[in-house]
C-alpha cells in the first residue's frame, strides 16, 4: 500500500475531508491550494472556494450589466434582446413563487428563491466549464439548507406563534418522530443536492481519468445529462422544496 | 494480507454493497414516471403541473439512494475505519 492509501487515510483521521483522491489520476475530491491560519485554526483555500468565487463573480458581473441595461432602458421603446431575457427570468421567478406560495406571500420570497436558483444553477452547470461544481462540496449545500431551515422556522414562529412549538407534540406519542423529522429536513435537502452533483462529478472524473484516451467527443452527451439536465432538475427541486416547506407554515390553525 | 489491506478490500466490497440501495429509488421513480405518463394521457391539459409534481416526488424518493451513495463515497475516499488501526 503506497501513496494512494496514505492519501486515502488523510480523510477522517486528519479531521478534514480535503484529500479525497486516488492514485489513478482520477481526482474527484476537493483539493487544497493554500493553507492559512484563521483564529488559530488551520484553514485551506480549496477548489470549492475558488470555483464558488468564480461563480459569484460571474453572477455579480451579470447583475451589474443587467442593472445598467435596466436603468438605460427607454420605457417607450420595445426592449432589446438582453432586456427581454432579463424580464423573462424575473417573470418566471415571480410566477414560480406566486403559484407555489400563494398570491399573498409569494412576492416576498421571490428575492430569496431567485438568488438560490441562480446560484445553484450556475454552480451545477459550472462542471461544463472545467470547474469542480461548488455544490459537490457538502459544506456549500449544508450552508444553503441551513439558510432554508432558519427561514422555515422564522416564518413558522411569525405566522403560527406558539402553535409552531405545540404542533410538535400534537399526537403525544409521535413527539420524537416529529422532532427528528424537523431536524432531518435540512439534512435530506443538502444531501440530495450534494449526492446528485457529486455522483455526476464522480462519473465524469471516472470517464476522463480511466479511459482518457478514448474520451474524445462522446462525453459531451454525458455532460449534457450529468451537468445540465441533472443540475437543472436539482436546482428546481431545491427551490421547490424550499417553497413548499416555507409555505407549509403559512396555514392558519 | 496486512490489516490495512484487509480494511481497504472490505471497504471496497462494502461500497459496492451500499450501492444496492439504488434499486429502491429506481423502482420508485419508475412507478412515479409511469403514473405521471398515465395522468398526462388522461388529462393532457395539466401537463405542466403533473410534470412538476412528478419531478418533486421523484427527487424525494431519490433520497434513500443518495444515502447509500454517501456511504459508498465515504468508504472509498474518506475511510473512517483506517484511522482506527
Amino acid at each position: 500500500m503506497g501513496n494512494g492509501s496514505s492519501l486515502l487515510s488523510a480523510g477522517f483521521a486528519g479531521g478534514n475531508l480535503l484529500q479525497m483522491s486516488s492514485d489513478e489520476g482520477v481526482s474527484v475530491g476537493v483539493n487544497g491550494f493554500l493553507q492559512y491560519k484563521f483564529f488559530g485554526q488551520e484553514v485551506w483555500l480549496t477548489t470549492t472556494t475558488i470555483c464558488m468565487l468564480i461563480v459569484i463573480l460571474a453572477l455579480v458581473v451579470f447583475a451589474l450589466i443587467a442593472n445598467r441595461v435596466i436603468r438605460k432602458a427607454d420605457p417607450e421603446k420595445a426592449p432589446g434582446p438582453f432586456l427581454n431575457v432579463i424580464e423573462y427570468m424575473v417573470d418566471a421567478i415571480d410566477n414560480l413563487t406566486k403559484t407555489n406560495m400563494g398570491e399573498k406571500h409569494g412576492g416576498k420570497f421571490a428575492n430569496y428563491i431567485g438568488t438560490i436558483f441562480c446560484f445553484i444553477l450556475l454552480a451545477n452547470i459550472s462542471g461544463l466549464f472545467g470547474l469542480r461544481p461548488p455544490t459537490a462540496d457538502y459544506g456549500v449545500t449544508f450552508g444553503l439548507a441551513i439558510i432554508t431551515f432558519v427561514l422555515i422556522h422564522y416564518n413558522g414562529f411569525k405566522y403560527q406563534k406558539s402553535k409552531h412549538i405545540t404542533n410538535l407534540f400534537k399526537p403525544a406519542l409521535l413527539t420524537p418522530i416529529n422532532i427528528i423529522g424537523e431536524l432531518a429536513t435540512p439534512l435530506s435537502m443538502s444531501l440530495r443536492l450534494f449526492g446528485n452533483v457529486l455522483s455526476g462529478t464522480v462519473m465524469m472524473a471516472l470517464i476522463y481519468g480511466l479511459i482518457g484516451k478514448f474520451a474524445i467527443i462522446w462525453p459531451s452527451v454525458l455532460h449534457g445529462y450529468f451537468d445540465v439536465f441533472s443540475g437543472a432538475i436539482q436546482t428546481y427541486v431545491f427551490s421547490m422544496l424550499t417553497m413548499v416547506f416555507i409555505s407549509n407554515t403559512f396555514e392558519e390553525e | 494480507m496486512t490489516d490495512r489491506g484487509l480494511i481497504l478490500a472490505c471497504s471496497a466490497i462494502g461500497a459496492g454493497l451500499a450501492m444496492i440501495a439504488g434499486i429502491g429509488p429506481g423502482v420508485g421513480q419508475g412507478i412515479a414516471a409511469g403514473h405521471g405518463a398515465a395522468a398526462v394521457g388522461r388529462n393532457p391539459g395539466a401537463k405542466g403541473t403533473i410534470m412538476s409534481t412528478m419531478l418533486l416526488g421523484q427527487a424525494v424518493a431519490e433520497t434513500t439512494g443518495l444515502y447509500g451513495f454517501a456511504v459508498a463515497i465515504i468508504l472509498l475516499f474518506a475511510n473512517p475505519l483506517i484511522g482506527r488501526l
